[in-house]
């Protein structure tokens, strides 16, 4: 089986070969047939690919020890879950995966692509079949994961315990989903540069992929964050580590992308600006690969690395950077806007939303490359911590957060600046008055909460707004507006739920950062003490043993004055066959605050360390994001994604007050 | 009203080149405030940092060394096998934090003692701090975990 999987993979990379080269030969010469030849490769290459994929479960599920990486990577005694998980849990695996993934979007161009122009086509599935084909290389003679091993052990190296998560064993394949969705967007751009064409069909087919591969990384970095804040016992939800921003970065760009490609599918703008966008994106997950699997720059999330690795994922990002950006500058000249605007239109809005996206992207990617760069010149050590991307960044967050409602509103080619101001007086009104309070409230210390909270409120008011004067709620009777209102297309409600979800986790941040409080103390069982409003008592501990790990369960209990309201049990769990130990936070979570606990270590006398939080507002961080996905998804189930090539129907009984 | 494409791509341009110098600007401000410098425990010695730089130490945590002196204050030497360091930490320590591991820690060096407001954790049992493996390898201690 394990061997059938390596000769599928083989075959395939074979297949990728001619799938690059038979269809670009086709549009050279106008040759239908090795155009149309492109199709059945992807579809073959997606079949070997699953096979390869399937052999390496099927390794893993049986713990077939005589496989290398299953021997090192997987136990017996792990549940069948984290078996199966296991196979992206490590270098190798989770490589192969994103192949899988690359390989899946290529059939399905393939299989769902018949209406686009077939030239089009045959150059993306040929620019797809070429990032398949260095990746399956790069699989082959740099990471095989199917390598056998002579004398197989009785058992395996287990699972990195922390990865023994369901939160983590489904954050990789998300964020995989996100970063190889870009590659369909950069196969697009470029099969645009090829042929010379980037309209309006182009980008219908383009928006939905960034919307998934954006909705997707989305929900990916959100559950990171996530698991972070509740595995590594912390306290902290992002640590702006270089394996964090490099999630980021892509995120940023794709942020960007999502918004220009509007302006190519309504008005025929910004063609050169969303293709340039495009290979930009790809090539920052490439580079975020590069930067993950290097180990080139420290980080407390580093994995296992190579050097060898590292150069061989660096030529792929030449490659497919340098050559997108390279056809960039020799073909851009070929794609002509059809449309002017005036300077206060939605387009204007659109390029001030990319540019301060981009330049933030930008600060991130300075920060955290920093290291590299001054060691490389200028022969030190450094590290760039926390506060140098709070002080870069934040404010590209308050302008963007700033802009964003005007944008929203404005109209397109040509906005009226008096009418948008009467539509944003109030969420106006209502933030500054948000911002007084909360000013007052905590007696002048910091800028930062009424700065945040008016932020979010002004984010949050103008979305619902927007959609009460949609369909002029109080305006026209009240059937009748939720008549509109059922009837407002999808994606109005998914820019709308976009954009309030990041007031909301703007909301969050702020709070949690501006107002949480900390303690930590030595405690011995029976001991109970303060923090803010709650009472936390402490029980003991007991020992607990788990499928593969034996646990020190912490017994607190938390009470406000003479209510109780639950009983935490913090954890430090010993994995037995890795023989390392995790933390597990006990988090009691209501929709104000989050009380978070963490057990250290035993002291000598029987006491314990314990670190407590309150944490205001913390769940709003990841709700924003939820929201944030659900607007993506909304967006994607419009009508007009599901037929992508037809027009818009006209004569919507919505009128269009933006 | 309508500007021609031409005066629109270069007005563009001339806003995206003031917004990119506004953010040099404040990237070039953010990086002195937010940059620690490594140092092994030898290059401490050799050359004493001020008392108020805040910067890491890496080395391997010195066996026999850890001391716990209850109320969660912990104290440890760091070695890079030429030098030794001694830290002082409250709090809780990360998971894989043992003797004999690697460990890089962030604080202040009074002169005779690193205070540490941080001890970084490592997600991985394989791995060492790049910076602690080559101030191993300056001192001819290193040994290849595999």
């Amino acid at each position: 089986m394990t061997e059938l999987g390596h000769f599928a993979l083989v075959v395939a990379f074979a297949v990728a070969f001619l799938q690059v080269t038979v269809p670009l030969v086709g549009i050279r010469r106008s040759w239908p047939q090795w155009m149309r030849a492109a199709d059945t490769l992807a579809v073959m290459q997606c079949v070997l690919v699953m096979v390869a994929y399937a052999a390496l479960t099927t390794a893993f599920v049986r713990s077939d020890f005589s496989v290398a990486l299953v021997a090192s990577h997987s136990h017996t005694a792990k549940p069948l879950l984290y078996k199966v998980t296991g196979v992206w849990g490590n270098h190798e695996g989770s490589m192969l995966l994103w192949i899988l993934v690359l390989t899946v979007f290529g059939a399905a161009i393939a299989v769902t692509g018949r209406s686009l122009p077939s030239d089009l086509r045959a150059a993306v599935l040929a620019v797809q079949s070429a990032v398949s084909a260095a990746f399956v290389a790069y699989l082959l003679w740099a990471s095989n994961p199917f390598w056998r091993l002579a004398l197989p052990p009785l058992n395996g190296g287990d699972l990195n315990p922390l990865l023994q998560d369901p939160g983590l064993a489904f954050h990789p394949p998300l964020l995989y989903l996100g970063f190889v969705g870009l590659s369909v967007a950069y196969s697009f751009a470029v099969a645009g540069l090829i042929i010379g064409r980037v309209e309006v069909a182009w980008a219908r087919w383009l928006r939905p992929w960034v919307l998934a591969s954006w909705l997707c990384l989305t929900l990916g970095i959100a559950g990171g964050s996530w698991w972070a804040y509740y595995e590594l016992g912390w306290g902290g939800w992002w640590f702006w580590d270089p394996v964090e921003n490099v999630s980021l970065i892509p995120w940023l760009a794709t942020t960007a992308l999502l918004h220009s490609v509007i302006v190519v599918e309504k008005r025929e703008s910004l063609k050169g600006w969303t293709v340039l966008l495009a290979i930009l994106a790809f090539s920052f997950s490439l580079l975020g690969t590069f930067l993950v699997r290097s180990g080139i720059v420290t980080s407390v999330h580093s994995f296992a690395s190579d050097p060898a690795r590292g150069v061989f994922i660096l030529s792929i990002l030449t490659l497919f950077a340098g050559g997108g950006l390279t056809l960039f500058a020799l073909r851009a000249r070929t794609l002509v806007p059809r449309d002017a605007f005036a300077w206060i239109s939605r387009e204007s809005a659109i390029v001030a939303n990319n540019v301060l996206l981009v330049v933030a992207a930008l600060v991130v990617l300075i920060g955290t490359f920093w290291p590299l760069v001054a060691e490389l010149f200028f022969l030190t050590k450094l590290s760039v911590g926390p506060p140098y991307f709070d002080r870069a960044f934040t404010p590209f967050v308050v302008a963007i957060a700033l802009l964003l409602p005007f944008g929203a509103t404005i109209s397109w080619r040509r906005g009226t600046p008096r009418r948008t101001a009467r539509q944003l007086r109030a969420p106006l009104v209502l933030a500054l008055a948000l911002a007084t309070l909360v000013w007052s409230l905590q007696s002048g210390t910091g800028m930062l909460a009424p700065t945040g909270l008016a932020l979010a409120g002004w984010l949050v008011t103008s979305a619902l707004l927007e959609m009460v004067q949609k369909v002029r709620l109080g305006r026209v009777p009240l059937a009748v507006s939720l008549s509109w209102l059922s009837r407002l297309p999808r994606r109005e409600w998914g820019k709308a739920a976009a954009h309030a979800g990041l007031g909301l986790s703007i909301l969050g941040i702020s709070a949690i950062t501006a107002w949480q409080t900390e303690d930590v103390r030595v405690v011995q069982p029976g001991d109970s003490f303060e923090i803010g409003a709650y009472t936390i008592g402490f029980h003991g501990v007991s020992d607990v043993t788990g499928p593969n790990y034996i646990s020190t369960r912490g017994n607190f209990s938390l009470a406000s004055g003479d209510r109780s309201i639950a009983v935490l049990h913090p954890e430090k769990r010993h994995y037995i066959a890795a023989d390392s130990q995790t933390t597990e936070a006990a988090i009691d979570g209501t929709l104000a605050r989050h009380v978070y606990v963490v057990l250290g270590d035993r002291q000598e006398n029987g006491k314990w360390v314990v670190r407590v939080y309150v944490k205001p507002l913390a769940s709003w961080i990841w709700f924003g994001a939820l929201l944030m996905a659900f607007g993506a998804f909304l967006s994607l189930t419009d009508r007009r994604n599901r037929s992508p090539l037809l027009p818009g129907k006209p004569g919507r009984p919505v009128p269009d007050v933006a | 009203m309508f500007g021609t494409r031409k005066r629109r791509r270069v007005q563009i341009f001339a806003a995206s080149a003031a917004l990119l110098l506004v953010s040099a600007a404040l990237v070039g401000f953010a990086l002195r405030e937010g940059v620690s410098y490594f140092r092994s425990p030898a290059q401490i010695i050799a050359e004493l940092p001020a008392p108020t730089e805040v910067f890491r130490v890496g080395g391997l945590v010195e066996s026999g060394s850890i001391q716990r002196h209850g109320e969660g204050r912990i104290g440890f030497e760091i070695t890079d096998g030429s030098a030794l360091i001694e830290v002082t930490y409250k709090g809780v320590l990360p998971d894989l934090f043992a003797e004999g591991q690697g460990v890089i820690a962030l604080g202040t060096f009074d002169g005779t003692q690193f205070r540490a407001t941080e001890i970084l954790a490592k997600h991985d049992e394989n791995y060492m701090p790049r910076e602690v493996v080559e101030a191993l390898k300056e001192q001819g201690v290193y040994r290849n975990p595999e």
